[in-house]
């Protein structure tokens, strides 16, 4: 009682102006940035002047080299196979890392934990699986699996399984707190409150994160695929190291459509459910 | 319903099922569906069927799954039970750190300095809807050509080495930053910008006096949210780039030496490394604000 009641007793007010504080947090920010960035290009031989003479020569490579010429338009069909696959994978892998981490993040939220020590245990596998980087997950898999469209999804699902974890349990405790405290008064059991309340509350913010996920799942795939010489990351890799930067640029040119696209369409969705 | 008028010993009369929606069988709906419930679930419907779909789809090149995820498992366990180092040592992976902590560093501070006034021309609020939308559709564009085919592109346009990463890393991160920046300016309180106008600042001043201070706490937040992406996004390039650090340190012992046990303590390095960054992001963040 008595500590809450220091708590209100209102604190000797800070003098300085306000102006002089936001000078002082600015210089210190700045300062900070320039001590950074300075041990930072020393540590990589940075060259600060080559890094911005390379930005006019790198846009005037692209403007000249990649640019889609007839042997790329020839390959067409088979980029727009290959770029199926690859969102057919990503939306795969969102959907079942997604059914996996709602029930797994159950175990995790604060409202619907079934005991304090499992909730710790999801929140610290969690956090493994979104810190562990995909790379690891994917050179992992590529021992047993070798070049298969399996390693490209087990290793971008556990990266996702950890991520969609993370938000989901956040979510949960942030959406559903008082339609479970509303439940549990009527008498629902455990299975009710989580169909009949957390389901239909939490929805539109999953759909939402799943949308996002599959987005960031499809720039991923080409890292994975360029790894593991898997799906349209290594189309581009062979094209690109061929030299054959015509056909690159319509690889990249599809990706960017097919983001673009998935990008539009997640938000009508998230306009209309939001 | 208020010309409803009860009078004492009248029968109450009142139609009730009138304004109730049964289902055909006669039963009274409990739930009405609303427009975006109908929308979740037919985002939900597409989904599950384009992920049924996939599974039909992909070519499994006749891979036996038991087996490989039974192997899987045990290499799993090697990998996380038994880290140890051969090919590099302590200090030298540590080195290998920092230098992809670095140009994840560098990469943020470009993005974020490049990011800081493109969002400046795009925000609702202050700019010129013409030029917010030209920047706009141009950094949508820049966002969705993954990081990885940026830095591929500039290895060949700057040759291989720190410039051509940071560049890479820092074109995702600018267009990243500019949209969320934009986000932070346009949230804040329109009043403050009239006023500062009424007053006959600058634009700059505005930016500074205005803008600056009341989205500082959301721009730091995304900052540090970004310069966690671009240190794994680092660890992944210089995996799949070569463009050096940690990352090639893990691609080389696990595509070069198949040596698992070199990979997982690299692997507990660098997930140690994420933590610390995150936590040190969140005392940071704490402070600013």
């Amino acid at each position: 009682m008595s500590g809450e009641h220091m708590d209100k007793v209102p604190k000797p007010q800070d003098q300085t102006s306000v102006f002089v504080r936001r000078r002082r947090t600015f210089t210190l920010i700045f300062l900070g940035v320039m001590a950074v960035f300075s041990i930072s290009s020393a540590v990589t031989n940075y060259d600060v002047i080559g890094g911005f003479e390379s930005i006019p020569a790198a846009i005037t490579w692209i403007a000249k080299n990649l640019i889609p010429d007839e042997k790329a338009l020839s390959r067409l069909p088979n980029i727009i196979k290959k770029l199926t696959e690859t969102a057919l994978l990503s939306v795969a892998v969102t959907v079942c890392a997604g059914i996996c981490a709602f029930f797994f993040s159950l175990l995790g939220t604060r409202i619907t934990k079934i005991n304090p020590w499992i909730a710790r245990t999801v929140r610290i596998a969690a956090a493994f699986f979104r810190n562990v980087p995909d790379v690891v997950w994917a050179m992992l898999l590529l021992f047993s699996f070798g070049q298969n469209i399996l390693t490209g999804f087990f290793a971008l699902f556990f990266a996702t399984f950890g991520m969609l974890t993370r938000t989901f349990i956040e979510t949960i405790d942030e959406v559903c707190e008082a339609c479970v405290e509303a439940l549990y008064a009527t008498g629902a059991t455990y299975l009710q409150t989580v169909f009949r309340g957390i389901v239909p509350h939490s929805m539109p913010e999953i759909v939402s994160w799943v949308l996002y996920m599959i987005e960031t799942n499809i720039r991923n795939s080409t890292l994975i695929g360029v790894l593991t010489a898997t799906g349209i990351g290594a189309m581009f890799d062979l094209y690109y190291k061929r030299m054959d930067y015509g056909s690159a640029s319509m690889v990249v040119i599809s990706i960017v459509i097919l983001v673009i696209a998935i990008e539009i369409i997640s938000n009508q969705i998230r306009k209309v459910i939001m | 319903m208020d010309k409803l008028v009860i009078a004492e010993g009248a029968p109450i009369s009142l139609d009730l099922h009138k304004y109730m929606r049964k289902s055909r069988g006669g039963k009274i709906k409990t739930a009405a569906m609303s427009k975006s419930g109908l929308a979740v679930n037919l985002t939900v419907l597409v989904l599950l069927g384009l992920t049924a779909y996939g599974f039909f789809t992909f070519d499994y090149k006749n891979i036996n799954i038991a087996e490989a995820v039974s192997s899987t498992i045990g290499n799993a366990k090697v990998l996380f039970g038994q880290p140890r180092l051969r090919y590099n040592t302590f200090p030298g992976a540590m080195n290998a750190l920092l230098a992809t902590f670095s140009l994840g560093a560098l990469s943020t501070i470009f993005g974020a300095l490049i990011a800081f006034f493109g969002a400046l021309l795009c925000a609702k609020n202050i700019a010129n809807p013409i030029t917010a939308n030209i920047i706009k559709s141009f950094v949508a564009l820049v966002r969705a050509v993954p990081t990885i085919l940026w830095v591929l592109i500039f290895t060949v346009a700057a040759g291989l080495g720190s410039v051509a990463a940071v560049a890479g890393l820092t074109f995702h991160s600018a267009g990243y930053l500019i949209k969320a920046y934009a986000e932070s300016i346009e949230e804040m309180d329109d009043g403050a910008i009239e006023a500062l106008k009424a007053t006959g600042a600058s634009f700059w001043q505005i930016v500074f006096q205005a803008v600056v201070p009341s989205s500082m706490s959301h721009m730091t937040a995304w900052t540090f949210l970004r310069l966690e992406i671009n240190f794994t996004n680092a660890i992944a390039i210089g995996a799949a780039a070569g463009a050096g650090g940690i990352g090639f340190d893990l691609y080389m012992a696990g595509s070069h030496y198949f040596d698992l046990q070199e990979l997982g303590f690299i692997t507990y390095i660098v997930v140690a490394a994420v933590i610390l960054l995150e936590v040190a992001a969140t005392r940071i963040k704490a402070r600013i604000r």
